[in-house]
């Protein structure tokens, strides 16, 4: 067996989230990738949560349907989830709480009410409590959840790990982990979530100020900035709308600070108002656009990939933009960096697409292995806007070859420095005349001609599986993680296309090479990259598009089924 | 600095006799001799709105900001705390500021930050040819309300009053010298300035005579008081015309503002590729 799985569900507020971040921390420090997807419905307290935490020797990035271990902190986890489980499964449960068939299923309660009110501990230990005994039930080794607590539990540390202890010695072992791995040695990675990911990318490239109002699940880009933006010098604003957002992106970049913001598809509707104005003014800023179900308030709480034409046309008028979807924590942090910098080097709105799978979803984040920003890309993921030479007279709008005008920031003795949402001159002083109307679009049009021409040294499009295979799956976004591990077991190719404007026809073509039959797989219901990849003249057929669109990911075992159905 | 050397070469569009040419006159003269007086003229910026107001920044070669209808203000707030050494003035409309983007202008207030908003309020929209705006006195007959509004206006300098406002004034394009007078005394005022401009618009909203009537200039009045502030900011509701309409500064105290909680430090790339790795650390 190669991978390894633990649901652990409980109500809100039971902690379901923080158990499977410590969950992942352990798998980590025994050296294996992890990869965790958590679900919760839209309320604070009650309900049902759940996490899927998957460890593997292997990099990963999508959950499966069947589980290892269940850790059941009430007894409607074990009513959803006994489902999930194998032949050889064990459940591990708050038997104060859970009734368990025990004919049916392996597995050992623990009397966690009785050891909490014995330790005087409030209720919310319940969960350090019972991955005392998730870590006996594996055999995770007592020292190694005692690191992990210590290090992220120093409040009432010692409580925690009487009750932990006390779960511990009263779980009886079921397996060995090693005996379902194979062991690793690799070093214990960073567990993150896409957004902070995405996060770390902005700061690394240089982001001066994030603005954002808060919209799941694009939220925690805002919690982590904040919190720990002051030490990077960020200026974190929390406005009061996304039109104010938007707008105050572009003060920053008038004024020289890089700045980015983040929303989901509610807010960025109220934010397609500033984003024409970065258009037409030439304001570079960065969107984090994490998708959720929609139309309107939708699912809040669960994913979608339902905004790709939306972003791709969001704003009146015409203007090029720039815009990445990754599909993991490591192709966040990287394109997120890219991203910053796409927009300041072309002075246009860039966006990084996600959808709540990339943005909260926990991966091992290896930095070093993050994409190539120190190699040849280390000057365009970092460099400089292009500034003004200081020579004669200021102008904003400059007609330029490339279309990109030098920037210079205010003050400046002797300058002026005008910006315009108005058709302008090159001055920055509006006109009407229409040939600087038709001047001022080509300029427009030029920078996104040289975008995509600079693009050309990016591997906007990636090929992972059978590359040779004739049968491939196109995908963006988080059906990456799913689509590789079905294209391992089946033989088949996997087509991901990263950067989804500029378009990038020619890398998708060279990718389709010998390629017979594409298959689409998307999270949303009419195929919205089939839909664009046609107009570039790749034709999928109907029955070829594997679509999900109930707001939950492919599982695994889910897409492997569906192709199993298309390919027969 | 003579005020003609902040003219630019751009064609003036406005109405012959309209308000809005002393508003410009007036500004052009205070930034002038501000720079001559420790405020130099390249740390100005302007940012203004969509309107007829909003034209003023094409009139001035000074750094400026033509944003879009209603938002002046996050564009300005944001100039200001990427650098707090400029001088961020906004120009606005009545249409711009109280109804398009109103919200931005109480939470401007709200937050003290230190900004100038002069309010072009001619209390008509002139540039989409006469509808009624906030300001507008109910019954006002405009091409959208033929029958008059069935609505009470706004009274703007109340709002700023219990938003956080910490300078409120109004001034009248007549009276240029006052307007300059307030003009100086907002920018140099350090926090939330809010001056209402009752400017005459002479093709939709004529007000001129009334305003010659009614108008008068507030003495005496102690301007640090928020009660007096309010009994005189409430004497006239803008819906009335036949009320002795005051003018002048009503209210000035000194209060926190947001811009001053901000950090100022800003590391270089090689830093922050060290302080990831350290933070990526927690993360493990």
């Amino acid at each position: 067996m190669d991978n390894f799985s633990t649901l652990i569900g409980g109500i809100a507020g039971d902690g379901i989230n923080e158990a499977g971040i410590t969950v992942s921390r352990l798998f980590s420090r025994l050296g294996y990738h992890i990869y965790m997807y958590y679900d919760y419905p839209s309320l604070i307290r009650g309900g049902h949560n759940f996490s899927i935490v998957r460890a593997s020797g292997q990099k990963i990035a999508a959950h499966m349907d069947r589980i290892d271990v269940l850790v059941a902190l009430n007894q409607e986890t074990v009513e959803k989830h006994t489902s999930r489980l194998k032949d050889r499964s064990f459940v591990i449960y708050d038997a104060d709480k859970v009734k368990l068939d025990d004919t049916k299923h392996k597995g050992c309660g623990l009397t966690i009410t009785q050891i909490l009110k014995e330790a005087a501990a409030p209720a919310v230990m319940k969960n350090t409590c019972i991955i005392g005994g998730y870590c006996k039930v594996v055999g995770i080794d007592w020292a190694v959840l005692e690191d992990v607590l210590k290090k992220h539990m120093p409040k009432k540390l010692d409580l925690n790990l009487l009750v932990a202890r006390q779960g511990y010695d009263q779980a009886t072992e079921f397996c060995h982990i090693d005996s379902h791995l194979e062991k690793q040695d690799q070093k214990p990675l960073p567990i993150i979530t896409g957004n902070q990911a995405i996060s770390l990318g902005l700061i690394k490239a240089g982001l001066g100020a994030y603005v954002a109002y808060p919209m799941t699940p694009s939220s925690s880009v805002l919690d982590f900035m904040a919190k720990f933006g002051p030490q990077f010098g960020l200026k974190v604003i929390h406005p009061e709308s996304e039109i104010a957002v938007m707008l105050m992106a572009q003060g920053f970049a008038y004024a020289g600070f890089k700045a980015a913001v983040g929303t989901s598809g509610g807010g960025f509707c109220l934010m397609t108002e500033g984003l024409s104005l970065a258009g037409m003014a030439e304001m570079p800023v960065v969107v984090v656009m994490a998708q959720r179900t929609g139309p309107s308030t939708g699912l809040p709480t669960y994913t979608a990939q339902g905004d790709l034409h939306f972003v791709l046309n969001a704003g009146q008028g015409e203007f090029p933009r720039f815009i990445v979807a990754p599909g993991d924590a490591e192709e966040a942090y990287y394109w997120s960096c890219v991203a910053l910098n796409m927009a300041w080097k072309f002075q246009v709105p860039s966006f990084v697409l996600t959808d709540k799978i990339v943005s909260e979803s926990q991966y091992s984040f290896d930095i070093d292995n993050a994409g190539d920003l120190t190699g040849e890309l280390k000057e365009q993921a970092q460099q400089a806007p292009l500034l003004w030479d200081g020579q004669g007279t200021y102008k904003r709008y400059i007609y330029t070859e490339t279309g990109v005008s030098p920037l210079v920031f205010p003050p400046q003795k002797g300058q002026v420095i005008k910006t315009d949402s108005y058709t302008h001159d090159e001055s920055g002083i509006t006109s009407e005349d229409p040939q600087i109307t038709r001047e001022t679009s080509d300029k427009r049009q030029r920078k996104g001609q040289f975008m995509a021409a600079d693009l050309e040294r990016y591997e906007t499009v990636k090929v992972f599986g059978d590359e040779k295979s004739k049968t491939a799956l196109l995908c963006w976004g988080s059906n990456k993680g799913a689509c590789m591990e079905a294209a391992i077991k089946l033989g088949l190719r996997v087509i991901q296309v990263l950067v989804l404007s500029p378009f990038p026809e020619r890398k998708l073509k060279d990718a389709l090479q010998g390629v017979e039959r594409l298959l689409a797989v998307e999270c949303n219901s009419t195929g919205q990259l089939a839909r664009l990849a046609a107009f570039y003249g790749i034709k999928i057929q109907a029955q070829d598009q594997i679509l999900k669109y109930d707001g939950r990911p492919f599982s695994v075992e889910d897409l492997l089924a569906q192709l199993g159905r298309a390919l027969a | 600095m003579n005020p003609k050397d902040l003219a630019t070469t751009a064609k003036n569009t406005w109405c012959p006799g309209c308000g809005n040419f002393s508003i410009l006159s007036a500004m052009r003269s205070v930034l002038a001799e501000l720079d001559g007086e420790g405020y130099p003229i390249e740390n100005v910026v302007l940012v203004s709105g969509i309107g007829c107001h909003a034209k003023i920044v094409d009139y001035m070669n000074v750094n400026s900001f033509y944003s879009i209808h209603g938002r002046t203000l996050p564009v300005a707030t944001a100039i200001k705390i990427a650098n707090p050494n400029l001088k961020v003035i906004c120009f606005s409309g009545d249409g711009d500021s109280l109804a398009e983007g109103l919200d931005h202008l109480i939470f401007a207030a709200k937050r003290n930050i230190d900004l100038t908003l002069i309010l072009h309020d001619n209390r008509v929209y002139g540039l989409t040819t006469g509808q009624y705006t906030p300001t507008s006195p109910q019954g006002f007959k405009g091409k959208s309300t033929p029958a008059g509004t069935n609505e009470h206006p706004l009274n703007p300098l109340e709002l700023m009053l219990v938003s956080g406002a910490s300078y409120i004034a109004r001034g009248y394009t007549h009276g240029i010298e006052q307007l300059q007078k307030l003009f100086k005394e907002a920018i140099l005022h350090r926090g939330f300035s809010f001056v209402d401009v009752l400017q005459v618009c002479v093709s939709y909203n004529n007000l001129y005579e009334s305003y010659n009537k009614w108008t008068y200039t507030e003495q005496g009045n102690d301007a640090a008081s928020f009660e007096e502030a309010q009994k005189i900011i409430r004497s006239w509701n803008y819906d009335r015309s036949e009320v002795p309409i005051p003018l002048g500064k009503f209210y000035e105290i000194d209060a926190k503002r947001f811009d001053q909680s901000f950090p100022e430090y800003r590391p270089n790339l090689s830093e922050r590729d060290s302080k990831i790795k350290t933070l990526l650390e927690n993360f493990i």
